[in-house]
């Protein structure tokens, strides 16, 4: 028999309905890929038994002859973001340690009606502040990549790194991400698969642990775009329970799938191209262009002329809202509780977030309460969301010409684990081309473009039109096509 | 602007998170690496921009004003709201003496 964990989402989800193998055979097969690569540190929890009653349910359903969902028996990462009825939901914070959720995120339950399985909570950077998965409690997760001719452990890029390292080692046919600020595409380049953030508002944010509320967005990483098309339409939809949830109907993105792009303007925004990229991005950027023409599009110059601000911008608005959001860690309702001797209220807040929060999570608490504090919310939160108001009206005026947006998704590939988590202003320049989009709330998608000289993956980004996934789903496709990317980590751990 | 270690003091203690000198003493470069950094958002002309708080145009929505409207959301949940307290008692959230 094949080999089941070199299947993605699509042909697990038809051989099992087509009867060629058991969700069962898929789950316990999955079991065994995650139970033997431990050294990956990709899973903080492990939930095998999930996975398999999940299957049994698809397979009980299949002899009755019932119709199953779209990603029926087939077994997928959660990034510890989401919460999980029962099962740890941490965020990779101490803080969190231990908490079970009492209830169930809308994505995660969505993914389950859809007939998908569980086989652990993914590791990723704390409270998903980080582009390295080198800030989580439960130690760094590295990426299954690794420089041709060396062993050094090379960084899945963050924050959902657990995610990537998982989906690149085929461990997972595909896993949950969230993106605030890069964090499913940036990844998904490091690790040569693909991940697209929706419209922000397509996926629920109910039961996902909240770090900047005007930003997060869940999305799906998988190893194709169709994977991509097929997992997301089962994670979006309405929720009542999200004020910010869109309401709208989902597309059949998988049934529109198209990589015709004939009559299609791709925008190449001149800002992008900017000193210090990697010549190697710069090649697989041309590539880029020369495929979506070869595909059928006509490529535009476009102009976004905020672009330089955009991170400066992000750097103030995400951290802001994260210290708002993680006031709530105070040591009363859930989580760890640090009680001095002889402490106080207010002393015991003092003393369970110090122990709870690692320091980049401190870090951005700190900016963020600076900036909002009296006498600098102006000048710094109002300015940042003013620049944020022109960098979306870059994208709209860009827009009128074109209809999708084609840039690098990183200006390096991956990089060694602590090369650079002594510099936070050199980390946080990895989202320099992905913080853009989400500032705008717009879909972005990363695909594989190749290696570099180095024998590791980079990535393309294409960002569309608020929603319109399907134009960024199908010239991904026509990428993925041309592309022909099917390199794979050789196994090592 | 840029932050000096009494600064930083008083922002950890409005975010309660407590810091020993030689952690606020290390965070002092960091922030201020940080907040130059971010400077140089006063470049931009902001002029009769309005400060962009929703990226998609969407009308906020109320739930019914009705207990119970969610039985996911709603009240009745007692044992499942305490279930992670770290001290729960008497079906309360318990927390050190505040009043002597």
């Amino acid at each position: 028999m094949t080999d089941l964990t070199k299947l993605g989402v699509k042909a697990i989800r038809d051989g099992v309905a087509g009867g060629d193998f058991t969700a069962r055979e898929v789950a316990e097969s999955f079991n065994a890929a995650v139970a033997s690569a431990a050294e990956l540190n990709a899973f903080i929890v492990t939930t095998p038994d999930h996975a398999l009653a999940a299957a049994d349910a698809v397979d009980a359903n299949r002899a009755k002859g019932e119709e199953l969902g779209a990603m029926g028996g087939v077994p997928i990462g959660m990034k510890d973001l989401f919460a999980t009825h029962g099962v740890q939901t941490t965020a990779a914070s101490h803080i969190l340690e231990g908490f079970k959720p009492q209830y169930e995120s809308t994505v995660s339950q969505n993914l389950w009606n859809a007939g998908a399985g569980m086989l652990g909570k993914l590791n990723l950077d704390q409270f998903a502040m980080g582009s390295s998965n080198e800030t989580s409690y439960f130690g760094n997760v590295a990426s299954p990549w690794r420089k041709e001719g060396a062993n050094a452990a090379m960084s899945p890029g963050g924050s959902s790194g657990g995610s990537s390292s998982a989906v690149a080692a085929r461990i997972a046919p595909a896993a949950t991400g969230t993106d605030t600020g890069g964090s499913i595409r940036q990844p998904a380049a490091f690790t040569g698969i693909c991940g697209i953030k929706p419209t922000y508002g397509r996926c629920s944010r109910w039961g996902v642990v909240a770090f900047a509320s005007s930003l997060d967005q869940a999305g799906p990483m998988a190893r194709s775009v169709e994977d991509c098309a097929i997992m997301l339409g089962s994670m979006a939809g309405f929720d009542p329970k999200d004020a910010t949830s869109l309401k709208m109907d989902v597309p059949d993105w998988e049934a529109a799938l198209s990589a015709d792009l004939k009559g299609k303007r791709v925008g190449i925004p001149r800002e992008y191209r900017m000193d210090g990229t990697d010549e190697a991005i710069l090649a697989s950027w041309e590539q880029g262009k020369a495929w979506l023409k070869d595909a059928g599009a006509e490529i535009v110059d476009v102009s976004l002329p905020h672009t330089k601000y955009a991170l400066p911008a992000y750097y103030i608005i995400a951290p802001a809202e994260a210290s708002s959001n993680l006031a709530r860690y105070d040591g009363v309702r859930y989580g760890l509780r640090d009680l001095p001797e002889g402490a106080g209220l207010q002393d015991m807040y003092a003393a369970t977030r110090a122990e709870g929060f690692g320091d980049e999570v401190k870090r951005r608490i700190l900016i963020g309460t600076y900036v909002l504090s009296a006498g600098f919310y102006d000048a710094y939160y109002n300015q940042a969301q003013k620049v944020r108001a022109l960098v979306a009206r870059d994208f709209e005026q860009a827009f009128a010409t074109c209809d999708l947006i084609l840039a690098p998704t990183t200006p390096t590939a991956s990089f060694p684990l602590g090369s650079l988590s002594e510099d936070p202003l050199t980390m946080y320049l990895n989202d320099v081309f992905a913080v853009p989009a989400s500032l705008a709330g717009l879909p972005a998608m990363s695909v594989p473009a190749g290696l570099n000289p180095d024998g590791l993956p980079l990535g393309l980004q294409l960002v569309g039109k608020p929603f319109d996934e399907q134009t960024v789903l199908d010239a991904g496709l026509a990428i993925q096509q041309r592309a022909g990317f099917d390199h794979a980590p050789e196994k090592w751990w | 602007m840029s932050v000096d270690k009494q600064t930083v003091a008083k922002i950890a203690s409005l975010a309660r998170i407590k810091m020993g000198d030689e952690e606020l003493e290390r965070m002092v470069p960091e922030l201020n690496g940080i907040l130059n950094w971010v400077e140089q958002l006063g470049e931009v002309n902001v002029e009769g921009v309005e400060p962009m708080s929703a990226v998609i145009p969407n009308t906020l929505r109320l739930r019914d004003d009705v207990v119970d409207a969610d039985p996911k959301t709603g009240g009745g949940k007692r044992d499942e709201v305490l279930a992670n307290a770290p001290a729960a008692e008497h079906g309360f959230f318990g927390v050190p003496k505040v009043i002597e």
